[in-house]
């Protein structure tokens, strides 16, 4: 009997425990998945709690319900991976393994800047990047009464890239509706050169800052926050005040891949960004945020990441060549505000374009164009979350790679 | 697009990067510097050379790779290339514009 054993039972877990436990031959193989935590969280849902969207219950369920039955789900702290003695030592006990699947996500680390974490920290200063982050600023915003808010990026990668964007966008349509949006001053600070992290985009889509007056403020590399002039500064000296700070804190993989000797500096895989194979380990493998991979860290690109390499790890076991097939396609909707939404699909050589998806001229998805529908299409990827997606099912129409059917490339690029 | 430095016809990216780094020489990015404000010093050409030694060895340019560089700290990065110190200190190398944008 052999081992196969996936770390992390997040959505990238979660998912490739589905996908494999009805194709690998079980009298040969034994499938394990490890995750300490009990619950399993709709990070999606996160931008929508603070403004009251959501609900609570409405981004968690208890992860065991989607474990399937044989597989072997240990509820275990895991302190680290011995590549070489093919071992998983976990809290009590060790375990051998024929295969491994690194799925641990990556996590927010304020630590990593100076005055995060200090005396404004859950007052005025927020993330929404985790379960309680987001409710703590959901209850703040509720009793807000305006001034500056700044929504800041610390460094990328970040999950999902689009999502402070997203943030100043609802901001801006909930303070409308407030009727308080003339007492909030929304400014945008990303380390990068525009708002979206594509240039395609940025082109197309400035407008939509303009329009709803959020001011930007790029190339801004944060050094500290300074707790009592509260004001973000950057190594260049510029400083950003503030009343109501949001922040993207720095995005890092688990300390458990720091501690095993598997990650760079960001404690992120380095793996082969088409076969999902581990470059230092040939029966590791990874997905999801864990990677290194130039790919978006998002829920949609580890769905179409778990297609290639449940492949993978069948041609794998049987002794053949892996398919270089993961093209670092991304499907993102990206909410606009005033019940709107984009979406845009794009892979690692392809930047987001205009068009329908997922057919050609019918649509019904409008492809970097704002509309109503692309917002429902939002509301309903939670359903498919919980009911399709974790459970390994694929979307009907969307294809692991990107389709250039329907698509017109008529932005220029850089 | 192309540009024209000292007599030689360059192509660049839109926003002005070589895409060819073997066009690179030091009068080329002496140019480059001149165009962005930029004073090159011996620690200025140090850096710039150290730039294209990554870049060479594949290693992604990041502004937390220059903290860990043991090279120069971030404070002088910026000293020495006002502004936006990755970008502006690229093009003076010829290396393409650093994407930590994903």
């Amino acid at each position: 009997m052999k081992n196969l054993i996936i770390l992390g039972a997040g959505t990238s877990g979660t998912m490739m425990a589905n996908h494999l436990v009805s194709k690998l031959p079980k009298k040969d193989w034994s499938i394990t998945i490890i995750d300490q935590y009990k619950t399993h969280y709709y990070q999606p849902g996160f931008l929508f709690l603070p403004f009251d969207t959501y609900t609570e219950d409405q981004v968690k369920k208890v992860g065991k319900k989607f474990i399937p039955k044989g597989v072997n789900y240990i509820q275990k702290k895991i302190d680290k991976i011995l590549p070489v003695d093919n071992q998983v030592v976990l809290e009590d006990e060790t375990l051998d393994y024929d295969l491994l699947i690194i799925a641990t996500g990556s996590k927010i680390v304020p630590e990593e800047t100076e005055g995060l974490l200090g005396p404004l920290w859950k007052k005025d200063i927020f993330d929404f990047y985790t379960f309680e982050g987001a409710l703590a600023l959901r209850n703040k915003l509720r009793e807000w009464d305006g001034g500056k808010l700044v929504i800041h990026i610390t460094e990328m990668p970040i999950k999902c890239p689009v999502a402070p964007l997203e943030f100043a966008f609802l901001a801006d349509s909930y303070f409308t509706k407030k009727g308080m949006r003339d007492k909030v001053e929304i400014t945008y600070v990303t380390p990068l050169s525009g708002a979206f992290t594509k240039p395609t985009c940025s082109k197309s889509l400035s407008y939509l800052l303009s329009e709803k007056g959020i001011h930007m403020e790029a190339d801004f590399a944060i050094e500290r926050v300074d707790n009592e002039k509260k004001e973000i500064v950057d190594y260049g000296d510029k400083t950003i005040p503030f009343d109501l700070l949001v922040t993207v804190p720095t995005n890092m993989g688990d300390e458990l891949i720091e501690r095993s000797g598997l990650g760079d500096d960001l404690n992120f895989i380095p793996t082969h960004k088409h076969t999902l194979q581990s470059i230092e380990h040939e029966n590791i493998f990874v997905i999801g945020d864990a990677t290194n991979v130039p790919a978006s860290k998002a829920g949609s690109v580890a769905h179409f990441q778990a297609e290639t390499l449940t492949d993978n790890i069948l041609l794998y076991i049987k002794g053949y060549t892996l398919k270089e097939e993961f093209d670092g396609h991304a499907n993102c909707f990206i909410e606009t505000g005033n019940n709107k939404a984009l979406l845009i699909d794009f892979n690692y050589n392809t930047e987001p374009v205009h068009g329908t998806f997922p057919f050609p001229k019918i649509g019904p998805l409008k492809l970097l164009k704002e509309s109503i529908f692309n917002h429902w299409g939002k509301l309903a990827f939670r359903w498919i979350y919980w009911n399709m997606l974790l459970k390994g099912i694929a979307i009907p129409f969307v294809s692991r790679n990107m389709s250039f059917k329907g698509k017109i490339f008529d932005i220029k690029r850089n | 697009m192309d540009l024209n430095i000292a007599g030689i016809r360059l192509d660049v990216t839109e926003d002005g990067y070589l895409t060819d780094v073997s066009q690179w020489n030091k009068d080329i990015g002496l140019e480059i510097a001149k165009n962005e404000g930029i004073e090159m010093t011996d620690r200025h050409w140090e850096v710039v050379s150290w730039l294209q030694e990554q870049v060479k060895n594949d290693v992604a340019l990041s502004i937390r790779g220059i903290k860990k560089s043991g090279v120069l700290d971030i404070k002088e990065f910026y000293a020495l290339f006002p502004k936006g110190p990755l970008k502006i200190s690229t093009k003076i190398a010829g290396v393409p514009k650093p994407k930590s944008c994903i």
